[in-house]
């Protein structure tokens, strides 16, 4: 037992290790500047998405909130260091700590609700940060946006260039993923595995489940929130529509894409539905429906998402190989 | 690596010299062709490509053929900002036109400097050209030309209290800046100051209030289809204080959704809701005769201002280009800077370095709806 798990995490950190190089390598293959753009947003994304897989994937907790997170931290960050000229490293942390705070209120009550209820709660919750975005004008700047935000800037080093923003992003999303592989192959990791199998059985072995369940819910919204100041001050720019409830909707697709259960997998899946729209550019006015299909069929063809399609791909070459 | 990145750089360099020997101009627009924003986007597309194709079958600018690229951004911010960096990191276009919201605008403006490429916005929020960005301009009349002619309108009529009633969106927020600051600079007193959602169906509770203060007339700031059902309440609720609607309405879409309830109320709008009746010789008579015909003929259906504001920025362009015999970024914004009184369909530009609007309230005129059609008020 403890030689597989211990297999298991090594496998975990074999992944990440090189997950990360190829993350450090992949600029060197970018013709220019566009395509690191759609990569720091993939990195952005795919830390909403490393958070959701935990709470969707591992507690069974559906969040529709997240966008929610993302935004307030986001503009939490962007009041501080524009309107109020605090540093930027000083209020990209105050927004992560006031989001982490709130998330911990949200958490309190609405953990005590299940299944769809949840869902509703954190919907709820949701758009009413999405109405307050737009409707406090002389905060926000109302639908027309926040001008002006500082450039990211780590240890009073601002980051001018893109190819510094994304290893920012790309050390940060790792660091979330190497959280999340240790979290999962600890006690809480086997923990949530229980109370997804059964609540009630979890309950009865002792697992407080109300506890794991808040302590991941506000892990998870801690990567949003930390996505939300980095997305904020890298783009200069933020509005209401970024965090509307059709974002948190496109984060649980890019849970459920990729796998729902792998922390890697969800990682693809948030790569995948971000560059997917910008390949099918070229198929002007059927891009739409075309990204439809393809998550449609992806659905219908890998019901375990990406991450369980390659597996499946993975060890059938293997047994070919061993035949 | 590195030597591997220089290669790549050199491969682009060669491809893009390349491609500036078949010596075409490349001309890029990030648009709101799908989404929320579409019926801004659409026309405003639609425009470009019967441009495109009007000017290279006429030979091109200055004998170079016109490529447009249109991606659209679906109304996403996001979306906005990588169409953006794709123009101009990899298309590497040399000027672009768009997007067509402001926000878009503000979010993709700041890559524009740095990337020494001009952009020429479809959108007409005043942040966008105020302060002016030297690489940063814009073809709509800005809302304060808007609110300007409509307190003009209500000088001369002899009101005093005035009620606004705005749409909490962007536009509606942009207007609502803007008459706080004119109505009590030009002397009338602000009674009430109500709003709605984008996407309410009844706005009779606002318009009671409203009533309550008993104003000379109501202005009403908004896009379709928030203004008809205000314009629809008001007849309900037998209301007869006037009504003053934006600009943003000025489409014949307004008037389908009002109905019988938009008889009698007055707006600004730009000379394209009303072609026929611009007097011979105004200096937009031909442009706009001409860009109705075409595009009616091209596309079968009518015309829009919205697709007027992609008009004008294709043609100020062309302008800057023939006018420097360059197309070359640097050259096009320096040279539409020196465009005077060049008429377009929404106006007649004069850019300068202040100046990245180049329109004035005289590119309003006021209209009313009379038996479901425009009509010019003199």
């Amino acid at each position: 037992m403890q030689n597989g798990y211990n297999v298991a995490y090594r496998r975990d950190m074999f992944w990440l290790a090189g997950f990360f190089t190829l993350l450090m390598l992949a600029p060197f293959c970018m013709p220019n500047n566009y395509y690191l753009t759609i990569l720091i947003l993939c990195g952005l994304h795919a830390m909403h998405a490393v958070g959701l897989c935990l709470l969707v994937g591992h507690a069974g907790q559906i969040s529709l909130g997240h966008a929610g997170f993302y935004g307030l931290a986001a503009y939490t960050s962007a009041y501080l260091s524009t309107t109020l000229g605090l540093a930027v490293g000083l209020s990209m942390v105050a927004g992560v700590v006031l989001t982490v705070l709130i998330s911990l209120l949200v958490g309190l009550p609405s953990l005590k609700l299940k299944g769809h209820y949840l869902a509703m709660a954190t919907l709820g919750f949701g758009i009413i940060l999405s109405i307050l975005f737009t409707e406090t004008v002389d905060i926000t700047g109302g639908p027309s946006g926040f001008v002006g935000i500082p450039r990211l800037s780590i240890l009073g080093q601002e980051l001018t260039t893109d190819i510094a923003v994304y290893r920012a992003v790309a050390v940060v999303l790792c660091l979330m993923v190497w959280l999340s592989f240790n979290v999962l192959h600890s006690r809480i990791g086997r923990a949530l595995r229980a109370l997804h199998t059964s609540e009630k059985a979890a309950q009865a072995m002792g697992v407080d489940i109300a506890r794991f369940k808040l302590f991941v819910f506000v892990l998870s919204a801690a990567f949003s929130s930390i996505s939300g100041v980095l997305y904020a001050h890298y783009l200069t720019f933020i509005a209401p529509v970024s965090f509307g409830f059709m974002f948190s909707v496109e984060l649980i697709v890019m849970v459920v894409l990729g796998g729902m259960v792998s922390v890697p997998g969800s990682i693809v899946g948030a790569f995948f539905v971000t560059i997917l729209p910008e390949f099918l550019r070229a198929f002007e006015n059927v891009e739409v429906v075309l990204f439809g299909a393809i998550l449609i069929l992806c659905m219908m063809f890998l019901p375990d998402g990406l991450a369980g399609g390659w597996n499946r791909l993975w060890s059938r070459f293997r047994r070919a190989v061993h035949e | 690596m590195k030597a591997a990145r220089w290669i790549v750089v050199l491969l682009l360099y060669l491809l893009c010299s390349a491609s500036a020997l078949a010596e075409s101009i490349k001309i890029g627009a990030v648009l709101s062709v799908t989404g929320p924003a579409s019926f801004l986007g659409e026309p405003e597309k639609n425009t470009l490509l019967m441009l495109r194709d009007q000017v290279n079958s006429k030979g091109g600018i200055n004998g170079q053929q016109v490529e447009v690229i249109v991606y659209d951004d679906e109304s996403d911010v996001n979306k906005c900002v990588m169409a953006a960096k794709k123009l101009l990191d990899q298309d590497r276009v040399s000027v672009v036109v768009g997007p067509s919201i402001s926000g878009n605008t503000l979010a993709i403006a700041k890559f524009f400097s740095s990337a020494q490429v001009p952009l020429i916005s479809c959108a007409a929020a005043e942040k966008i050209v105020r302060p002016v960005d030297p690489w940063i301009f814009n073809t709509p009349q800005l809302d304060r030309h808007a609110v300007t002619k409509i307190l003009l309108d209500a000088q001369s009529r002899k009101y005093s209290k005035l009620a606004i009633l705005t749409v909490s969106d962007g536009y509606g927020q942009a207007g609502r800046g803007v008459l706080k600051e004119l109505i009590p600079a030009q002397g009338f007193a602000l009674v009430a100051d109500e709003s709605f959602g984008p996407k309410d169906t009844d706005m009779t509770a606002q318009l009671t209030k409203i009533k309550g203060t008993s104003p000379d007339a109501i202005i009403c700031w908004g896009t379709n289809p928030g203004p008809a059902v205000v314009a629809r309440n008001r007849t309900q609720l037998g209301l007869t204080t006037p009504l003053y609607m934006s600009h943003g309405v000025a489409s014949n879409k307004f008037i389908e959704l009002a109905g019988e309830a938009a008889e009698g109320l007055i707006l600004p709008a730009g000379r394209l809701v009303a072609v026929e009746q611009v007097p011979a010789g105004h200096p937009q008579k031909r442009v706009l005769e001409e860009y109705v015909a075409n595009y009616t003929k091209t596309y079968n259906t009518p015309v829009s201002s919205f697709g007027g504001y992609a008009h004008d920025a294709f043609a100020l362009v062309r302008e800057a280009i023939i006018k420097g015999g360059s197309a070359k970024p640097s050259d096009i914004r320096n040279n539409l800077e020196k465009i005077s009184s060049f008429a377009g369909t929404s106006g007649v530009y004069s850019y300068s370095s202040d100046n990245h609007n180049g329109l004035d309230e005289n590119a309003f005129i006021m209209v009313t709806i009379e038996k479901g059609a425009w009509k010019v008020m003199q």
